[in-house]
């Protein structure tokens, strides 16, 4: 059996399904964080089932990548039971899509989740009157304390083997008219048969105008798209408005009308975390609590991560040299051992101190919905920039990992948003990049040399942006975007959150830091880095000042940006960075790591969301950016 | 009187008559609760002609300054 979760955006989709399949899916109280689909096979009254997350979509007729990615996955027409999740405090609104998905005709569940947030908004529903409505089971939930979970899956289950399809519900008598006219048109035309999907609903979608549907006969111009244009008008000329909009007032007629004869209204019960946005979203105190939060963030993980970083080098390093009284220092077999213990130490001392807290913290900034509050304010500032406030979600998140950054992109609505957020993204200090400034600049320098790098580098991401934006004019279509209510986070799913985005460091990157500093080890055993070296000086010591040996850990920072400082120690043979370098070079060397070439992941995933010519143009842009302010702080600092 | 929904000032109430944009944006609206008749209030005005913060059925929606002059309302 195949069962698909689809609701709104932000309605608890992710949630639902990492109840069952562990915590695999990212969840954060923000519409849009699913961009892709997420699998996971489970066992299901003795039978494997296999559950889809599929990515929020407001309604069928879809228009980001990653609505369209969900539609078109159902419209393949191979799933079994569609659990339609549904956010019970926005219910009205949420019928909307409820009402396309039994036009369907798929075997559906109804999931009411949130409910409790519901009541405490003074909305209680009557359950079993809405079931009736839509003759489909309805099962209420509160998916972040698993209540509900196991009833709606049993329910699922059932109604998978009974194949059980819900009511279609007709809008007015004249609309429906032509909505049987049209299908009754379709139903002739054989090539339809494509698609695989109730003439209904095709029908609804020509009159919709949905742009993929459409396609295929606007070219063509043939019968049926001429038929189709006849119905619009009919439509347009009894409604005085056009097509799409008379089917949406339709459903929303229809979805008001249900949500009114199944809702009794309460007083609603207000707590102190509704008031919140009375600081965070004020046009003067928000931007000040924005500097502050950030602020007072990065301050914690400075503070969390040093406390533990000196303690742990002091002791690695004490290890290699007695290490070296029991192996003969001069041998092949030392080089081994003491590249595997700096590639340990590096994991455990230097990245680990500050991703640990600092992806815990984005986690908790996440949940609470922060995040489309940024948005909101710094939407202003976007625009300067050619882009609009949504695209601060792919830039907070860049801080985290580029990755996810480039993919979260998927919510802008245009192709040339996608394309400049893009690379503005691999621009932002990832947590990779966090370590960099942290454990070298932070360190040898000072926190508030930090702080600089930080600043400066929003300044760069926004000049670039300019750049961009002005050799792609075009407009931006403007923000809409839900700014949902705030959830107080639970720190059990953040820390889940944070164990799935730390695995990444742990089981792939962590063995390349450690397969890679013992292949620096042997590289200096047998002398071959100083060719490496030589063929980077004209780069590294006569354009940026720095300490020849650099050469080699500038490649190992193109596999992970960490790895770069990590062999940088390795390299210069001591933990005391500041001994051998001066704060000049240890500022130039962190500019150019931050800026220059995204790592391979990143080139991947580029790869795939902008295409090869677009990641070459980054590649470049973001190298010859590298040098420039390498070079200038160089002279400058 | 009609009038376009950026010029609302805060904790105003007004009722859509229209939306003036194309079918991309129309649809997007709508699938947020906004159509012609919905009754929005603005909440929040962000500095610097940044967006506006409505509320639409019991939802928080923020909209660039750009939608909302799109969106034609009528006050009481």
């Amino acid at each position: 059996m195949k069962i698909a979760l689809m609701g709104q955006p932000n309605s608890g989709k992710s949630t639902i399904f990492n109840h069952v399949a562990g915590y695999k899916a990212v969840t954060s109280n923000f519409p849009g964080k699913t961009v892709e689909y997420t699998l996971t096979k489970f066992n299901l009254f003795g039978q494997v089932t296999e559950l889809v997350d599929l990515p929020g979509t407001y309604s069928l007729t879809s228009f980001d990548l990653a609505e369209l990615e969900a539609r078109k996955y159902l419209l393949k027409g191979n799933v079994d039971v569609v659990i339609n999740v549904i956010d019970a405090s926005l219910l009205s609104r949420s019928l909307e899509l409820t009402l396309q998905l039994l036009e369907l005709k798929l075997p559906m569940v109804i999931c009411l989740n949130m409910i409790d947030e519901a009541e405490r908004k003074g909305i209680k529903i009557d359950i079993e009157k809405l079931s009736k409505v839509f003759g489909a089971p309805v099962v209420p939930a509160v998916a972040v304390k698993g209540k509900g979970i196991k009833k709606l899956f049993s329910t699922a289950y059932e109604v998978g083997e009974k194949k059980r399809i819900g009511k279609t519900i007709n809008f007015s008598k004249d609309v429906e008219e032509v909505i049987s006219q049209l299908s009754a048109q379709i139903k002739k035309k054989q090539i339809e048969q494509e698609f695989n999907i109730p003439e209904r609903f095709l029908a609804l979608k020509y009159l919709e105008n949905d742009r993929y549907f459409m396609e295929n006969y606007e070219r063509k111009s043939n019968d049926l798209f001429k038929k189709i244009v006849h119905f619009q008008n009919i439509l347009k000329e009894t409604h005085g408005r056009q097509s799409d909009v008379v089917i949406s007032s339709e459903r929303h007629h229809l979805s008001m009308n249900i949500y009114e004869s199944v809702v009794s209204l309460t007083k609603p019960y207000k707590s102190t975390i509704d008031y919140l946005d009375n600081i965070l979203m004020h046009p003067f105190l928000g931007y000040i609590s924005l500097g502050l939060i950030f602020y007072l963030f990065f301050n914690l993980i400075f503070g969390a991560g040093k406390i533990v970083e000196e303690p742990l080098l002091d002791y690695f390093y004490r290890l290699i040299p007695l290490i070296g009284k029991s192996i003969n220092p001069n041998t092949l077999s030392f080089s081994i051992i003491s590249g595997i213990i700096q590639g340990l130490a590096g994991g455990i001392a230097i990245v680990l101190p500050y991703l640990f807290p600092f992806l815990f913290g984005l986690a908790i900034l996440e949940d609470l919905g922060y995040l489309p509050r940024v948005a909101f304010l710094l939407d202003a500032f976007l625009h300067k920039i050619g882009l609009h406030g949504k695209a601060i979600i792919p830039f907070v998140l860049g801080y985290g990992c580029t990755v996810p950054a480039i993919m979260a992109t998927r919510i802008l609505e245009s192709e040339r948003d996608r394309f400049i957020a893009s690379v503005l993204a691999t621009m932002i200090p990832c947590a990779a990049r966090m370590t960099i400034i942290f454990a070298l600049v932070a360190f040898y320098i000072s926190p508030q040399a930090a702080l600089v790098v930080y600043i400066l580098n929003i300044i760069v991401i926004i000049i670039s942006g300019k750049i961009l934006s002005r050799l792609l004019p075009e407009i931006t279509p403007g923000m809409i975007l839900e700014i949902p209510a705030y959830h107080i986070p639970s720190i059990k799913v953040a820390l889940a959150k944070t164990w799935l985005r730390m695995k990444e460091f742990i089981f792939i990157a962590w063995p390349l830091l450690i397969v890679g500093s013992t292949i620096l080890s042997l590289l200096q055993y047998y002398k071959a880095d100083n060719y490496i070296n030589q063929f980077f000086s004209p780069l590294t010591s006569f354009l940026l000042g720095l300490p020849i040996v650099v050469g080699t850990t500038l490649i190992f920072g193109i596999l992970r940006k960490e790895l770069s400082m990590l062999m940088l120690i390795q390299a210069i043979g001591t933990s005391n960075v500041a001994a051998v370098m001066s704060a000049t070079q240890i500022m130039t060397f962190t500019i150019f790591v931050i800026f220059y070439v995204p790592c391979v992941a990143t080139i991947a995933v580029l790869w795939r969301e902008i295409g090869s010519k677009r990641t070459f143009f980054t590649i470049a842009f973001t190298s010859i950016l590298a040098i420039i302010l390498a070079t200038i702080t160089r002279f400058v600092y | 009187m009609t009038i376009t929904l950026d010029s609302i000032v805060e904790n105003q109430k007004a009722k859509v008559v229209s939306i003036s944009g194309g079918w991309g944006i129309r649809q997007r609206l709508g699938c947020l609760g906004i159509h012609p008749g919905d009754i929005i209030t603005v909440r929040k005005s962000a500095i610097m002609r940044g967006p506006i913060l409505i509320s639409v059925h019991g939802n928080q929606v923020a909209l660039g300054r750009g939608v909302a002059r799109k969106i034609i309302v009528e006050v009481e």
